[in-house]
């Protein structure tokens, strides 16, 4: 099992793997967001508080629990880089970061724009809202850091440490809702409890946070593949594999 | 169906810059990753093809030139 797990260290297999799992990830993430966002745009009832500003939680929540799934597996792949040295660890990792962090800005923009009509104000600095925030900046400098390397294991490596400090945030955003006194909302489906929704209008909500996982998937394995021919260009398997593509 | 026209659809029952605005920006935001992801794809490509050509002509040019 490991060794099966392992050959995808070689940047050749693991190209192989993401031109497989892409294919079944792009299309299956248009089709459920699509489905997911004209239900809970136009047939889902109405919030007897919130009225229909209240189906921006559509995008809201989808991307928030994405930006923060993002983050974990960025971390993991970080992990791996740091421990078992594959090539390939560092390349999934930056080809995470990108998405996770327009995740993040999503989740905030959307958070604004359903602020202000509810809460008053588009941006208050209280514990959810600057927890998520310091979410982006992490990505950023994750970016920032790696790129600031010409040798890419290198800035892969300082990334790398940095992404894995950052994990410190994702349990502070999670709970920041019940450990500090916030204008957020608690969670309405991240718990054990029951979900504290009616089934009509979760129905559109999980149809969309399964489309956005996917999307993420696809989006980042996408860019990994970019990543492998970046880092492999002058190989031998790199220059067999887009010069026989074109007769 | 709980909108009863497009109008009353497109005014979101009073919220509908709010909507309409979060919904844009986040289509937007997934389209733009999604086009330099692609753009990225096909720059590579590109790179790839160029070098080889480079390489090619380099090596006709040798064997005339000697």
């Amino acid at each position: 099992m490991w060794k099966w797990f392992s050959q995808y260290a070689k940047p050749e297999k693991a190209y192989q793997l993401c031109g497989t799992l892409f294919r079944w990830f792009w299309l299956p993430s248009l089709l459920l967001i699509l489905v997911g966002t004209v239900w809970g745009l136009v047939f889902a009832p109405q919030d007897y508080q919130q009225g229909d500003s209240f189906r921006i939680i559509y995008i809201h929540v989808p991307s928030a629990l994405l930006s923060m799934s993002a983050y974990v597996a960025m971390a993991v792949a970080a992990l791996v880089g740091l421990v078992w040295q594959w090539r390939t660890a560092y390349m999934a990792m930056i080809a995470i970061a990108p998405v996770g962090a327009v995740m993040t800005f999503i989740a905030l923009f959307t958070g604004a724009a359903w602020g202000k009509p509810m809460w008053g104000t588009w941006w208050i600095w209280d514990a959810r809202l600057t927890s998520q925030l310091i979410l982006l900046f992490l990505y950023l400098g994750v970016i920032a850091l790696y790129s600031a390397f010409d040798d890419k294991q290198q800035g892969g490596k300082a990334a790398g440490i940095m992404a894995l400090v950052g994990v410190v945030n994702i349990p502070i955003i999670h709970y920041s809702v019940e450990w500090w006194n916030t204008l957020h909302q608690g969670a309405t489906i991240t718990k054990f409890d029951k979900p504290s929704i009616a089934p009509e209008m979760l129905w559109p909500l999980l149809i969309n946070l399964l489309g956005f996982a996917l999307f993420v998937a696809a989006v980042s394995i996408k860019r990994m593949r970019n990543e492998i021919v970046r880092r492999e260009i002058h190989r031998p398997w790199i220059k067999s594999l887009f010069l026989e593509n074109e007769k | 169906m709980q909108f009863d026209s497009l109008s009353a659809f497109l005014e979101m029952g009073g919220y509908g810059f709010f909507v309409w605005l979060a919904f844009g920006v986040t289509l937007g935001a997934m389209i733009l990753l999604v086009v330099q992801s692609s753009l990225d794809t096909k720059h590579l490509e590109k790179e790839i093809k160029d070098t080889h050509a480079r390489k090619a002509r380099m090596r006709a040019a040798a064997k005339e030139g000697l």
